[in-house]
């Protein structure tokens, strides 16, 4: 139900974005999707790759600080105002989103990733709305 | 003006004397009413009747800020407590405070001390000094304060904080003088030059101290404010301000060596370097009563000269500070030690003992900033559970040295590890 995202702790200096792909690109991981949140001081980079274990593992090796985080995808159509009707029913529920971004999947859909503080009570609401929720096994087919 | 000239002008041999029948007399008094002195002395087989002057000083064991830490708080008090009319503080090496109490007279002494740095700055009953040292548990407020009014001079209690406010009183009260640290005068100079108020002042003299500073940024002072700038030197253990401060010729600090005898000692033998090699500052405080030290390491390095100086005064003068023998950093006249942060970092348990202090002057003002390893333990992959990590750490730090911090996260093993003495300063501040 649940894909594994990757977080990696990124300190605001030139080049170390690039190490981290970097180490990726050896340990041979996919990115599929990716965000990067900013403060004034370093950066969070945030991934949804093929083989989220093995590349959280790689990046330890090169002893950056990375971890593996529980989120929802979710599969939308191309269609005016889907998002927010989603995003409505898990504000009724009461559920904060704390963070969301674009997920592509290769397919001809407009998925996104929601993190939020109960992931499991979001994903029964948004089951219930008929939606469907992407799994890890998909993405890397 | 010579504010004492009977003690500041006195012969060398007549100082000896009358340093040799005050150590005599401190010794005697910290033996019989200080457990712990007496102990330290027995140890090394030591009794009052050994002492028979100041050539015997080098007999007596060394104090250092761990025995201050080790009889927190009062244990090397000499007097009892409903003597003890004032306690300060000051930071230690870790959590404790270091503790210093004050009997009336030695108020009275120390006033006097201050009074002569004053004096040696040019001042007297005619002028209004502004003291902008903090007030409180830090001696620099009080003991300017106190130094000034037994002046005779009008003493406007400034403390910190408030700049404007400062300036503004200077320019309307028609101050002539000011006692703070060095780098807050730079910040207030630039502040009366940016409102167009340099000439507006009545400003003659400065009296700064409580932290480093070079003789160029003296001249800086100087120039920028055309008044005179002096460097008063002191530390709470043995006194405050008012231990040292230099005289219009600027070579060297006056030390009122007939209340705090010094000597210069290699930091490593501990053996007793020769006039004017560089070594480490030791004090014994030759009148006090509530906390006499005996020969207490300051960890301050400089070197010390007996010759006549041009204003007429024959006490001992030490040199520029040439750095320090511990790791103790000076920030806007507070102490911090490293360990401090270390202290409050284990504290929190969250943070990694690894981390890194970056001292910087931005406009004069010195800044603080800890540089923090995010270890997996305690990393989120929310922005604002790290910015809450680092508004802890930095309140903890806060807590802890009495100052305020910036803290930075920074990638694990970014911070240098080292096999001998970590480094864990950054010191940007050209001080030395």
């Amino acid at each position: 139900m649940f894909i594994n995202q990757l977080s990696v702790f990124i300190e605001n200096r030139t080049g170390r974005l690039d190490e981290v792909l970097e180490s990726l690109k050896e340990a041979g991981i996919n990115i599929i999707s990716l965000s990067l949140a900013d403060s004034s001081d370093y950066g969070l980079l945030r991934m949804i790759v093929s083989e989220p274990e093995k590349a959280k593992e790689a990046l330890k090796a090169k002893e950056f600080t990375a971890m593996l985080t529980p989120v929802l995808g979710v599969k939308l159509s191309h269609q005016v105002g889907q998002l927010q009707v989603l995003l409505a029913e898990i504000c009724k529920a009461g559920i904060n989103i704390e963070y969301t971004y674009a997920l592509a999947t290769g397919s001809d859909d407009a998925s996104i990733v929601i993190k939020t503080a109960d992931l499991k009570a979001a994903a029964e609401v948004l089951k219930e709305t008929g939606v469907e929720l992407i799994t890890s096994d998909e993405l890397v087919k | 003006m010579i504010w004492n000239e009977a003690k500041e002008c006195m012969s060398r041999d007549e100082m000896r004397e009358l340093q040799s029948k005050r150590l005599k007399k401190v010794v005697d008094r910290v033996y019989h009413n200080v457990e712990y002195y007496r102990k330290k002395m027995q140890a090394v087989g030591i009794e009052p009747g050994d002492i028979k002057g100041i050539e015997d000083l080098s007999k007596l064991p060394f104090t250092t800020k761990d025995d201050l830490r080790d009889t927190y708080p009062f244990g090397l008090f000499a007097a009892p407590q409903s003597e003890i009319v004032r306690i300060h503080a000051s930071s230690g090496t870790t959590g404790k405070a270091t503790v210093v109490g004050y009997t009336r007279k030695d108020i009275e002494i120390w006033s006097e001390c201050v009074a002569r740095a004053f004096s040696q700055a040019g001042l007297n009953r005619n002028d209004i000094i502004q003291v902008a040292y903090g007030y409180g548990l830090f001696t620099g407020g009080l003991g300017a304060h106190y130094g000034a009014e037994h002046l005779g001079a009008t003493v406007v209690p400034m403390s910190t904080g408030n700049t404007k406010k400062l300036t503004t009183m200077m320019k309307d009260f028609g101050a002539t003088a000011i006692a703070c640290t060095p780098s807050y005068l730079l910040h207030i100079a630039e502040t009366l030059e940016a409102d167009g108020d340099l000439d507006k002042i009545k400003l003659k003299a400065a009296i700064c101290g409580a932290e480093p500073w070079t003789e160029q940024m003296r001249l800086q002072i100087e120039e920028k404010l055309h008044i005179n700038a002096f460097d008063i030197y002191g530390l709470s253990e043995v006194m405050g301000p008012g231990v040292a401060c230099d005289c219009q010729y600027h070579k060297g600090l006056h030390v009122y060596e007939d209340h705090f005898l010094p000597e210069i000692v290699d930091p490593k033998t501990l053996q007793p370097v020769g006039e004017n090699e560089t070594g480490e500052l030791v004090f014994t405080t030759l009148t006090k009563e509530g906390i006499p030290l005996i020969r207490y390491r300051t960890k301050d390095l400089t070197s010390i000269s007996y010759d006549k100086c041009e204003c007429g005064r024959t006490l001992a003068r030490i040199s520029r500070f040439k750095g320090r023998s511990d790791d103790m950093l000076i920030i806007r006249g507070v102490n911090v030690f490293p360990s401090q942060v270390e202290a409050a970092l284990l504290e929190i348990g969250e943070a990694a003992p690894y981390y890194m202090l970056i001292v910087d002057r931005v406009n004069n003002l010195d800044t603080l900033e800890v540089q923090v390893e995010v270890d997996e333990k305690f990393f989120s992959d929310k922005i604002s559970e790290l910015e809450n990590l680092t508004k802890k750490i930095a309140h903890a730090i806060q807590q802890g040295i009495g100052l305020a911090v910036k803290v930075k996260l920074v990638e694990p093993k970014t911070i240098e590890r080292s096999m001998g003495k970590a480094v864990r300063v950054i010191d940007k501040r050209k001080l030395v």
